[in-house]
């Protein structure tokens, strides 16, 4: 079983918080990898809030043929943090040639895009990058994204923190989410590690996907871009927020419903019966059957927490106002934020979406059964 | 017959038929049961001939011939006569004196079963006991990350829809701007496939309205039974169990007058409409009632004389191709009930099914395919049809499905399978089989009249005398001297026993897979089976 850890703080965290989390709860994951989300940087990176960065790694060709590519588009590079590898190697994390994280000016025009086309075309130009990184293995892209970093890698947390310098300055931020791997495959694939992102959507999930293929074949035949890759059965958790807000324009408070929806009878006495039980009709092959917490966050730095229909995996949420935790145990949480009230510590339960909104002063609970904020 | 005479062709002996009866003449008291109950007069009481001969070796001794006359019971070799192996004689005799037995070898009486130029006609099934569905297993266990569920604790929600889903976004915007959102049900996804009021008794088909009727009512599992071509008795048109039928439209159009006219009164809409255009176990060929069961209340409820054979033409006649058929028959019939009624197609499995399937993906009004495969039953069909016509169902299926999900559609138009659900008792792995294969749902019949009303018909063409309305179980028979040896109240109880038990079942079969809160449609990773050729040619994984 993996384990998770998120935090989003008013002011700027380090990464290496997250990794301290990760470390005290060593006993749930085996160190064959981890996973980072960076969002609402702090570092160089707040002055550039809406250049997109690109997040990957790439060899030596790799970044030639990048760097050409990018060109071509008209992109310019802004800022750049290059993790260069020390020259020792480290036993059981593989030789790269670097991790780059690069923003980026947009090209001539693209300033007059209207918000949307602007993600379409930025998650073109990622999955470009990622295909053609794939015909020649020297490139793996992340994200790319504004005001978003992202970094996956096979080793042990710590030692991969160490490795790569993660306590810099620069890598500062305000939403973190970390993963540290179980390593279910034989042969990890970066691709399949969590968090998964899309269009400012991201989600990490701890558990088993028992639906994915029909969930991963549904997805895969909506037509949307981006909603591809399915190297791990938990991609889609994210693309399923991403489809249930951006698509149906549903808010978080029906993400629930359409990943575990109410069964009959509760569903007939829900105040919005009608709207969720065509939902969950017409989302029928987006429901999650198996063993499944999520951690994800919103466009707008929201984090929330859901569970699965019975609540089959553990986690918790607890912090002080101006700083939040989800955690899958409460030792990662008292590892980074021991001055909390612990009571106030809550494990979100089998109808529960637990929510920090970007002001981070509460936890807020929503309950399947109450009123949908509907967009109506 | 004395050996001097000459003989027919289809003169037969013992030897040729199909089933032979081994009688024990020690114990049997001549009480005239046998011969009572045997539905095709196969046996008779028949004096017997022994001759004692005594002799001795000794000078003076004796030597005695004395014929003694006895009786006992005696099978008949001619065709029409010939044992369906039934055993309801085994079933009545009370010294266990009778019974049928499988002829092991050639069984010749199959080239004399077209006397006067009429080829073979019987109900029932296929006679083969062959199944792919058998063969699958469910593989992927969830044995690493997953705490497996409890089939007996966990909650669980195994329904399914019928009907005619919208895409998300689409049905959302309608829902908002109070669009027509096309009518869906949400049933069980065991469904009770069109058998016809005529085709069974009226003490089969009460048994079965009543037990659907406690399903629904008391346990609260919404099991749908689907009506057949053949009416539909106009108080349960009139009454609140309507919601639970199916009604189905054939080429016969039979009892649809009936229908019609009591649209208005109807206190509820029927749960879907099913217009058949094929059956698995004879496609291309109408449906078949023949006379011996046409009485003065079938005939009421159809609209027809009274002991006439009742053919259903191959087709719809009405119509100019299938494409204007299947579109125009689903509008008038959507129109008839004000577009709040699933109205969705059933076909014979085919090869063809898929361009069935991509029409039906551009009619907004088609509900769904119900598709009925080679091993599905019948009341009355050509052999020659029922042994060699038709395509099985497991690869239909899954192609129709894996056309749908290359279009996006396969929440949208739902097919329900049949045709050998069970048929070797399997019933909650094969529907399982086929769910995961991409069935929504399934649909059982021949399964049911074995389980719930006793019939004997096996896959070694026992029984089948489903057509000639002799059933000796009084399920297919409009004979009130053999419906009466069915109660319906037995027969509902049973449907009830067999529903509860097979939701056990499939809870069995979902949970260690990690499945609980929505039926594992399309699953198709669950599944193995240990053929390579089937595997690939079903995308699942080869296992041995
Ligand atoms: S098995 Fe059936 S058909 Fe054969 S003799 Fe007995 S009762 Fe008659
Ligand atoms: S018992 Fe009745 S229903 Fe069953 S095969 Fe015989 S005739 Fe047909």
């Amino acid at each position: 079983m993996c384990r998770l850890f998120a935090i989003t703080s008013k002011d700027p965290q380090s990464p290496m918080l997250a990794i301290k989390a990760l470390d005290v709860m060593k006993e749930g994951h085996d160190g064959s990898g981890v996973g980072l989300l960076l969002q609402d940087l702090g570092g160089t990176f707040e002055e550039m809030k809406d250049a997109p960065i690109l997040s990957g790694i790439f060899t030596e060709e790799g970044i030639c043929r990048l760097d050409l590519f990018m060109m071509k588009l008209g992109f310019m590079t802004k800022h750049k943090i290059s993790l260069k590898p020390p020259k020792t190697r480290v036993e059981g994390i593989p030789r790269r040639h670097i991790y780059l994280i690069r923003a980026y000016e947009l090209p001539e025009g693209w300033d007059a895009l209207t918000q949307e086309e602007l993600a379409v075309k930025l998650l073109e130009v990622r999955l470009k990058i990622r295909e053609m990184g794939e015909e020649k293995n020297d490139m793996i892209v992340f994200s790319f994204w504004p005001d978003t970093i992202m970094l996956k890698e096979i080793g042990d947390p710590m030692k991969l923190a160490e490795y790569l310098g993660l306590d810099r300055k620069e890598l500062e931020a305000r939403v973190i989410m970390a993963q540290g791997r179980q390593n279910t495959n034989y042969a990890i694939s970066l691709y399949a590690c969590h968090p998964f992102f899309i269009k400012g959507y991201c989600t990490m999930t701890n558990g088993e996907n028992t639906a994915f293929i029909p969930i991963k074949d549904f997805l895969s035949s909506r037509n949307i871009p981006g909603y591809t890759g399915y190297q791990s059965d938990s991609e889609v958790f994210a693309h399923i927020l991403h489809f249930s807000m951006e698509e149906l324009g549903l808010g978080i408070d029906g993400y629930k419903h359409v990943i575990t929806p109410l069964q009959r009878d509760d569903l007939a006495k829900h105040p919005n019966f009608e709207f969720l039980d065509h939902l969950k009709k017409t989302c029928r092959p987006l429901i999650i059957d198996g063993p499944n917490m999520v951690i994800g966050t919103l466009p707008d730095h929201s984090m929330f927490m859901v569970q699965d229909r019975k609540k089959l995996r553990p986690g918790v949420v607890g912090g002080k106002p101006g700083m939040f935790a989800f955690s899958s145990e409460i030792c990662g949480l008292d590892a980074v934020i021991p001055d909390r009230d612990k009571t106030m510590d809550i494990q979100p339960m089998h109808l529960d979406t637990a929510i920090v909104s970007p002001e981070r002063q509460e936890v807020n609970i929503c309950r399947q059964t109450e009123a949908l904020n509907l967009p109506l | 017959m004395s050996s001097n005479r000459s003989l027919e062709p289809s003169s037969l002996s013992l030897n040729d038929l199909p089933w032979q009866i081994e009688y024990n003449n020690d114990r049997c008291t001549l009480c005239g049961q046998c011969t009572a109950v045997c539905p095709v007069k196969a046996i008779a009481l028949h004096p017997f001939q022994k001759r004692i001969v005594k002799t001795s070796v000794g000078k003076n001794a004796e030597h005695s011939n004395a014929y003694d006359t006895f009786y006992g019971i005696r099978q008949d070799t001619r065709v029409e006569n010939a044992c369906i192996g039934c055993a309801m004689c085994t079933l009545v005799c009370p010294n266990d004196a009778i019974r049928p037995k499988r002829n092991p070898g050639l069984d010749r009486m199959k080239f004399h079963i077209n006397q006067h130029g009429i080829p073979r006609r019987r109900g029932g099934r296929r006679n083969d006991s062959g199944s792919v569905l058998d063969r699958i297993k469910f593989t992927r266990i969830s044995m690493l990350t997953d705490p497996a569920l409890d089939a007996g604790r966990h909650e669980f929600e195994m329904s399914t829809l019928l009907g005619r889903v919208l895409p998300p976004r689409e049905n959302m915007k309608c829902l908002r701007e109070k669009g027509w959102i096309p009518p869906v049900r949400e049933i069980y996804p065991l469904i009770i496939g069109g058998m016809s009021f005529g085709a069974l008794s009226p003490t089969m088909w009460e048994g079965l309205q009543m037990g659907v009727a406690y399903l629904n009512e008391e346990m609260g599992m919404p099991v749908r039974i689907c009506t057949g071509e053949g009416g539909c008795p106009p108080r349960l048109l009139r009454s609140r169990f309507l919601k639970y039928v199916i009604l189905q439209i054939a080429s016969g159009y039979f009892g649809w007058d009936e229908i019609i006219h009591a649209i208005p009164h109807m206190k509820e809409d029927p749960c879907a409409i099913e217009i058949k255009y094929g059956q698995g176990a004879k496609p291309g060929d109408g449906g078949l009632l023949m006379w011996h069961k046409v009485n003065k209340l079938i005939a009421a409820i159809r609209g027809v004389p009274q002991g006439v054979s009742l053919p259903s033409p191959p087709t719809h006649q009405t119509q100019y191709s299938i494409e204007e058929s299947v579109a125009k028959m689903i509008l008038s019939m959507s129109m008839a009930w004000g577009f709040r009624v699933p109205v969705y197609p059933k076909i014979s499995a085919s090869s063809t099914s898929l361009a069935v399937m991509n029409n039906l993906t551009r009619n907004e009004y088609a509900a769904g395919l119900a598709i009925d495969g080679e091993d599905g039953g019948t009341g009355a069909a050509y052999a020659v049809s029922m042994d060699h016509m038709g395509h099985p169902i497991a690869s239909c299926v899954r192609d129709n499905y894996l056309n749908l999900t290359s279009l996006g559609k396969q929440n949208e138009v739902p097919i329900f399978a049949g045709g050998g659900v069970g048929k070797n008792g399997n019933i909650a792995a094969n529907a399982a089989a086929l769910i995961m294969l991409g069935a929504s749902g399934v649909q059982v019949g021949k399964y049911l009249m074995q389980a719930a009303a006793g019939c004997v018909g096996t896959e070694e063409d026992r029984c089948n005398v489903c057509n000639l309305g002799i059933c000796p179980k009084g399920i297919t028979s409009q004979d009130p001297r053999l419906y009466r040896r069915l109660n319906p109240e037995d027969v509902a109880q049973r449907l009830v026993d067999i529903f509860v038990s097979f939701d056990t079942q499939l809870k069995k079969i979902v949970a260690p897979l990690g499945r609980s809160t929505s039926l594992p449609i399309g699953m198709s990773d669950a599944l193995g089976i240990d053929d390579k050729n089937i595997a690939d040619r079903l995308s699942i994984k080869y296992v041995v």
